[in-house]
């Protein structure tokens, strides 16, 4: 554990989009109109469901097998290293990820982009992360696919992830990018994180070191999750 | 110098594909005593049921426990204090578990029975949290800090689960007259 008292998760929701963002439609109905309201952390938000080993089997990393043969499209090593703000790994942690296939279809029942299924790719994927806070999926780059959102809107290829880490706050779900994709400019989803450099956190890097010669690429796709501040007081429980 | 933080994106409409394992709505066996379920529905701003959404809870046990090592000094549990659900067509949500017990506050306390909940959708782009209170402890919420610091005294009941059936029913409103308080964690 911490080798000093630490309070409350850093507060840094400007890092997130904010739910009122308009050219993203979806978000119309569905976006809070009044502003939220702070709430201090209890002990209920400093705890969190501990989501880790036992949930897991070897091969639910591996994307690519439990067909009857090989999925289509281009192999990709996706991997990276779970931290907090702090630098600190968060070990022992579930991250559950979906995606769609090479030509883009979900195999989802509501998915109906007129684009092939693949019988050998379900798109579901669960890993644990290691002591270091490591984590790699073998999978199939998915394919970009439109929506409509706006005229010719395509989302550009990306992987949802969802990360449970330690406590309620550090709770995080969110889409990982490839390097150069010329789809963003037209994004909502990607452009709806304001800084620059948030965004550019979501575009994993190509690993040449981590692929796997005349097999597979790598992308490499680290995740920050909130960090707890430094107390000078120990917090204390009163009933 | 902190690290700066991966910012969060909307789950989009096919979340399902990602929900399997053992971690679903019965955050208690079937039997257990004291167990309720909790339902409700998830309705956008022209009242309309959310199909694609998701609800995650995160709670103590009955005497205020977590199964979690920061609250350690309060003894130790067994409880998994987590529960989540997808919504259905018709936006329904339900989670079967037992009311919890009381929480120390940051200061002062102690607070009211209450869950943390977490939604999900399309359309939600970083996701909104709240939390179940319970129209029954009308003691406890009358001197629970967060109940009471809520800026709009009218708003609280959005946050009140009523007892109905097998249990409770507490609606969550994402926009509209009766939106829902979310909370900045
Ligand atoms: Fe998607």
């Amino acid at each position: 554990m911490a080798d000093r008292p630490l309070g409350e998760y850093r507060r840094d929701s400007h890092v997130d989009p904010p739910n009122d963002f308009p050219a993203y439609h979806g978000s119309q109905y569905r976006a809070p109109r009044l502003p939220p309201i702070l709430l201090p952390q209890s002990l209920t938000e400093l705890t969190g469901p501990l989501l880790g080993p036992g949930r897991v089997e070897p091969g639910d990393a591996d994307l690519t097998a439990g067909g009857r043969g090989a999925p289509i499209g281009e192999r990709v090593i996706v991997h990276g290293r779970v931290v907090d703000s702090d630098g600190r790994a968060v070990r022992d942690s579930l991250i559950e990820i979906w995606q769609a296939n090479a030509a883009g279809r979900y195999a989802h029942q509501v998915d109906d982009h007129d684009a092939p299924l693949d019988p050998n790719f379900r798109g579901i994927g669960r890993v644990v992360t290691g002591a270091d806070g490591r984590y790699r999926f073998l999978t199939i780059k998915p394919g970009a696919y439109p929506w409509r959102n706006h005229r010719n809107a395509w989302r550009p290829a990306h992987i949802h992830f969802s990360i449970f880490g330690d406590a309620f706050p550090q709770r995080l779900v969110t889409q990982m990018y490839f390097p150069g994709d010329p789809l963003f400019g037209q994004d909502p989803i990607f452009n709806s994180v304001p800084d620059p450099r948030g965004r550019e956190r979501l575009v994993s890097t190509l690993d040449l070191e981590a692929a796997i010669p005349e097999y597979s690429l790598a992308f490499r796709f680290d995740i920050v999750l909130r960090g707890r501040e430094a107390t000078p007081f120990e917090r204390e429980d009163h009933d | 110098m902190a690290l700066p933080r991966t910012p969060s994106q909307t789950v989009g409409p096919y979340l399902a594909l990602g929900i399997t394992g053992e971690d679903g709505p019965e955050v208690v066996p079937d039997g257990t005593p004291g167990s309720i379920w909790i339902r409700g529905r998830v309705l956008d701003g022209n009242g309309v049921p959310v199909p694609d959404g998701l609800i995650e809870t995160w709670q103590a046990d009955e005497n205020g426990r977590f199964a979690h090592p920061e609250a350690r000094a309060r003894g130790e549990t067994s409880f998994r204090g987590f529960g989540r659900c997808p919504t259905d067509p018709g936006g329904h949500f339900g989670i079967r578990t037992v009311k919890p017990g009381a929480v120390p506050a940051p200061v002062g306390g102690p607070q009211a029975p209450h869950i943390d909940v977490a939604v999900f959708a399309r359309g939600i782009l970083t996701r909104l949290v709240t939390r179940i209170y319970f129209a029954d402890e009308v003691e406890a919420n009358d001197a629970d800090p967060v109940l009471r610091s809520l800026p709009d005294a009218m708003r609280r009941r959005t946050l009140l689960a009523i007892r109905a059936g097998d249990g409770y029913a507490w609606d969550i409103h994402l926009q509209g007259p009766d939106e829902t308080v979310f909370f900045d964690v």
